[in-house]
C-alpha cells in the first residue's frame, strides 16, 4: 500500500532559508542546497520549497538554488511562493521541479488552475490554502494568512480539484506556530469534501502529533518546517517511530 | 551512450541528472541517427497518452524506436512504459507501440474501494515477482515513487513487479525480450530508483 509521506518544507528567502535553523554538525544549514541533501539522507519522502523572496535578484538566486538540489537530490520536488501564472509554471518546472503550489495566485486569478492542470497534468497542480475559523466556518485567507478572503474554504477546495488540482497543502493558521499538533477536524471536513491527496500543515510538534495525524485516514502527508530545522524531531526517527505505531513508513 | 527520447513530452532535467550523478553518458535526443548510435535508449513521458502518441507520430522515430527495441536495451518509464502495450483506454482508445502485450486502463475502474484516491501518487513498496537483471542492486520490497492514474493489465507474463493498492495489484515493472518499462519513476525514487537505473545501465 502506499506510505504516508514526511515532507520538510524550506522557506527560502534571498538565497538562505529563513525559519529556525538550528543544526549542528553541518556546516551552514541556512544553505538550502545542504538542507536539501540533509534531509534526502534522512528520508524525507518529499521536499517543498516555497520562494519568499520579492526581489527580481533573488528570483534568480532561488532557480539556480532550485536547479542544483534538483541535480542532486531524486526524490520529488514541490515548489510555491509567487506563482501567478503560467510562465512561472514553466520557470520552476524547467529547473527540476515536479510539482507546482499555487495559493495566493490562484486566489487573485482562479483560471490558473484549471489552465495548469490542462498544460502539466494534474499531478502537477497543487492547491496551497490557508484557512481560519471565522464566525464559526473555515475561511480562506490570502497573503501568507494576513487577509480574509470572505471564501469558504471547503467551497474553494471542492472548486480548485473540480478545475484539476491534484493535491490539497491545508495549512491550519489556526493551529500554525503552537505546536499543539495539526488540526484534525479541519483536516477531517476536508477530507470529507474532496478526494485528492491532502498533505496536512501546520501544529506539528511532537512525534506523537504525527502518529495522531495518520490515524485520520484521509490524511496522506504531514508537513512541517522548524520541528525538522531545529532538529527537534529527527525524520529518520520519526518515520521508524510511526512504522512501530503502524504506519506505512518508507524506510 | 544512453538516449533520452525528446519528443516534448515531460520533464527530461531529473532524469538526465540522475544519470549524470551515476557515472552515465546520457544524451538528450529527437534524432533517429542518435538513437541508432546509442547503446540503450530510455523513453520518458508525462501526461495523457492520446497527446503523448501523437507527439511521438510526429516526430517519427517511431519505426526506429521498434527497430532499435530489438538490438539494444529500451526502458519507457512512466507513460512511457505506457506507450509500450498494444493499447490505452485514456481519453478514447489509443494504439500503442505493440512492444509489449496488455492494455492501458483506468485505475479507478479496478479498484474495489472507491475510497482509494486516484492519482495513485506516493510511495509504494515494489513486490518482485520475477527476477531480473534490472533488479541487480534493487531489494525486494523496496519502495519507488508512483503518480499516474491508468495502468498496465493483462500482461502478467511480462511483469516483474507490482505494487499493491486496495485490491488491484499495479504493475509496477515489465520486460519483453530487450524491452523494460517502469510505471513508477527511477528518478524520483532516491536511492532505490538509481539503483535500478544503473542496473538499466550495465545492460
Amino acid at each position: 500500500m502506499l506510505a504516508k509521506r514526511i515532507i520538510p518544507c524550506l522557506d527560502v528567502r534571498d538565497g538562505r532559508v529563513v525559519k529556525g535553523t538550528n543544526f549542528e554538525g553541518l556546516r551552514d544549514m541556512a544553505d538550502p542546497v545542504e538542507l536539501a541533501r540533509f534531509y534526502n539522507d534522512s528520508g524525507a519522502d518529499e521536499l517543498v520549497f516555497y520562494d519568499i523572496t520579492a526581489s527580481a535578484e533573488g528570483r534568480g538566486l532561488f532557480t539556480d538554488i532550485l536547479r542544483r538540489v534538483a541535480s542532486e537530490i531524486f526524490i520529488p520536488l514541490t515548489v510555491g511562493g509567487g506563482i501567478r501564472g503560467l510562465e512561472d509554471f514553466d520557470r520552476v518546472l524547467k529547473c527540476g521541479a515536479d510539482k507546482v503550489s499555487v495559493n495566493s495566485g490562484a486566489i487573485a486569478d482562479p483560471s490558473i488552475i484549471a489552465a495548469a492542470a490542462k498544460r502539466y497534468g494534474d499531478q502537477c497542480v497543487v492547491l496551497s490554502m490557508d484557512v481560519k475559523r471565522v464566525d464559526g466556518t473555515f475561511r480562506l485567507f490570502a497573503k501568507g494568512g494576513r487577509e480574509d478572503t470572505g471564501i469558504d474554504a471547503m467551497e474553494w477546495a471542492v472548486r480548485g480539484v473540480g478545475d484539476g488540482a491534484g493535491e490539497i497543502v491545508l495549512n491550519s493558521i489556526d493551529t500554525d506556530g503552537v505546536k499543539g499538533g495539526f488540526d484534525l477536524e479541519m483536516l477531517d471536513a476536508l477530507a470529507a469534501r474532496v478526494h485528492v491527496p491532502i498533505v496536512a500543515s501546520g501544529g506539528a510538534g511532537s512525534r506523537e502529533h504525527f502518529a495522531e495525524l495518520f490515524t485520520h485516514s484521509g490524511v496522506d502527508a504531514g508537513l512541517a518546517a522548524s520541528i525538522f530545522h531545529t532538529k527537534q524531531v529527527d525524520i529518520k526517527d520519526l518515520k521508524r517511530f510511526l512504522r512501530g505505531r503502524g504506519v506505512e513508513m518508507r524506510l | 551512450m544512453t538516449a533520452i527520447v525528446d519528443y516534448g513530452v515531460g520533464n527530461l532535467f531529473s532524469l538526465q541528472s540522475s544519470l549524470r550523478s551515476l557515472g552515465v553518458e546520457a544524451e538528450v535526443t529527437g534524432e533517429a541517427e542518435r538513437l541508432r548510435a546509442a547503446d540503450r535508449i530510455i523513453l520518458p513521458g508525462v501526461g495523457a497518452f492520446g497527446d503523448a502518441r501523437a507527439k511521438l507520430d510526429e516526430t517519427g522515430l517511431v519505426p526506429v524506436l521498434l527497430e532499435e527495441a530489438g538490438r539494444k536495451p529500451l526502458l519507457g518509464i512512466c507513460l512511457g512504459m505506457q506507450l509500450l502495450f498494444d493499447r490505452s483506454f485514456e481519453y478514447g482508445e489509443h494504439p500503442g507501440l505493440g512492444l509489449v502485450p496488455g492494455e492501458v486502463a483506468f485505475l479507478g475502474e479496478d479498484l474495489a474501494d472507491k475510497s482509494l484516491k486516484v492519482p495513485h501518487m506516493g510511495w509504494n513498496s515494489l513486490e518482485i515477482v520475477k527476477g531480473d537483471p534490472l533488479f541487480k542492486y534493487f531489494e525486494n520490497g523496496e519502495y519507488v515513487y508512483y503518480v499516474h492514474s491508468f495502468y498496465a493489465r493483462g500482461c502478467r507474463e511480462s511483469t516483474l513487479g507490482a505494487s499493491r493498492y486496495g485490491n488491484v495489484a499495479v504493475t509496477g515493472a515489465v520486460r519483453r525480450g530487450n524491452v523494460w518499462g517502469t510505471q513508477f519513476h527511477p528518478e524520483k525514487s532516491g536511492d532505490a530508483g538509481l539503483r535500478l537505473l544503473r542496473a538499466f545501465a550495465e545492460l
